[in-house]
């Protein structure tokens, strides 16, 4: 029965019509489209505020990502009006240091494109070189191909894709991973959006050595390192979203702590700022315990200055 | 003669598109899909070759459209059917299952009977095909 639905063009996927086919006729030249309300119905500035909101910083990204949502929106608007502008190629790259929001940003891209109807799902599929590299010969492309059929509908992302090509061993099988990547990237243009990820002069040696994927990726977004305050902004944010607060007069210590973090070895931005949060709990728990006796909701969900000033970024 | 075995095969051929529609329903319910091709389209042959592994965790209809033109490419004469698979516990079995390929000619069954004792007859289909040898059947 459904098959005789389908033919008379109904969709057949109850509760999910594609912009596509929820536009109605072309529009004749002379009509008007109101912008903003096109733009709420996208529902795609609620993904936009909580990019700004949650992710502190990170104003060159927030710039990219808007540009292409307003890029997005005016071509579904053209194509109301039968203005044929092919799709733009969304594939990038992002580089900058670790724990500078990458993959958090990838998430929030997939979410993006699929409200406005650029992808049809919405998925994200986190992958690094162990999923797409094979371990003998011919076990590569099955491997490759296999998550990438995965990801269609929906954003692949490549964490650290440099490793994908190392250049000292020529036989090395990841060569074969980035052809068929090149190659779905090209046909498949519809079905996907690939987001390459890594450190920038890793990237940049990675690019140098395989110009077709350069050449393939329209944006290539840095992030850039946060500053002291914007990382303290990010610890309140952590701390708060764990269901505890700072003390007044712990502000001044997590400034400090930071500030000496940053100057130190493997240091890893907002990724250090969590662990540092995660060891201060610890502390704070380890405290509340010692002391015994009872404890108020206050003691509970306060983090104190002591609870950071014993971390050893202090007395190295 | 035009073979039918499973859903829609007395249905026009399907398109590309509508092909895509249905997997978007086999996958909307966790189904995961597989291709399977033949030469020998007997209703008892159950066994298929299978084009790679049934595809898991996709989540969209793009990657098995992918490998179903992959297959066609590769075996182009032959018939080719899409399942999906229902794996949830108490029903663990072929949910949806339908030819998206056929050859362009197909010369059908011959029935054969074979008298037995008693007037006893048996009846046994036979592919004109399957005369020649895999492979060769179809073209």
């Amino acid at each position: 029965m459904s098959g005789f639905a389908m033919r008379n063009g109904s969709p057949a996927t109850p509760g999910e019509p594609s912009p596509a086919e929820a536009a109605p006729a072309t529009l004749p030249p002379d009509a008007r489209v109101d912008l903003a309300r096109e733009r709420a119905e996208s529902h795609a500035d609620e993904v936009l505020d909580a990019l700004d909101s949650e992710l502190i910083g990170l104003v060159p990204v927030k710039t990219r990502i808007r540009e292409i949502a307003a890029l997005l929106l005016v071509d579904r608007v053209r194509g109301r009006f039968g203005i044929d502008s092919g799709r733009p190629s969304l594939h990038m790259c992002f580089t900058g240091s670790p724990g500078t929001g990458k993959t958090t940003v990838a998430v929030r891209l997939a979410e993006l494109l699929h409200r406005l109807g650029y992808i049809r799902k919405g998925h994200l599929v986190s992958v690094t070189r162990d999923d797409l590299v094979g371990q003998y010969v011919g076990h590569t492309a099955p491997k490759t191909k296999e998550v990438l059929k995965r990801a269609m509908g929906g954003v692949l992302f490549i964490d650290e894709a440099y490793y994908l090509y190392r250049a000292e061993n020529e036989r090395d099988y990841g060569q074969e991973a980035i052809e068929i990547l090149l190659q779905v990237m090209e046909n498949s243009r519809d079905d996907l959006v690939v987001v390459l990820a890594g450190y920038k002069d890793r990237m940049d040696s990675f690019f140098s050595s395989n110009p077709g994927m350069s050449s393939r990726i329209a944006h290539h977004v840095d992030f850039p390192d946060y500053e002291t305050a914007e990382l303290e902004e990010i610890g309140r944010l952590m701390t708060a979203r764990e269901g505890y607060r700072l003390a007044p007069e712990t502000e001044p210590v997590l400034r400090d702590y930071l500030e000496r973090r940053r100057g130190q070895p493997r240091f890893a931005n907002a990724r250090s700022v969590r662990n540092a949060v995660e060891r201060a709990r610890l502390r704070h728990a380890s405290r509340l315990v010692a002391a015994g006796g009872e404890v108020t909701r206050e003691d509970l969900t306060t983090l104190r200055p002591e609870d950071f000033l014993a971390s050893r970024v202090f007395t190295a | 003669m035009r073979v039918t075995q499973g859903t829609f095969s007395y249905l026009p051929e399907l398109t590309d598109e509508e092909i895509g529609l249905q997997v978007a329903y086999a996958l909307d319910r966790g189904w995961p899909c597989s291709i399977e091709f033949t030469d020998d389209p007997h209703p008892r042959n159950t066994y298929w070759e299978m084009w790679g592994l049934p595809m898991f965790d996709l989540k969209d209809p793009a990657g098995v459209l992918l490998e179903l033109n992959e297959c066609r490419k590769a075996y182009p004469a032959a018939y080719i059917r899409l399942n999906a698979y229902d794996a949830r516990y108490g029903r663990q079995t072929t949910a949806l299952s339908f030819l998206v390929q056929r050859p362009a000619e197909e010369p059908g069954f011959r029935l054969d009977r074979a008298e037995g004792s008693d007037r006893r007859i048996g009846y046994t289909t036979h592919a004109y095909a399957a005369d020649r040898p895999q492979g060769e059947r179809y073209r």
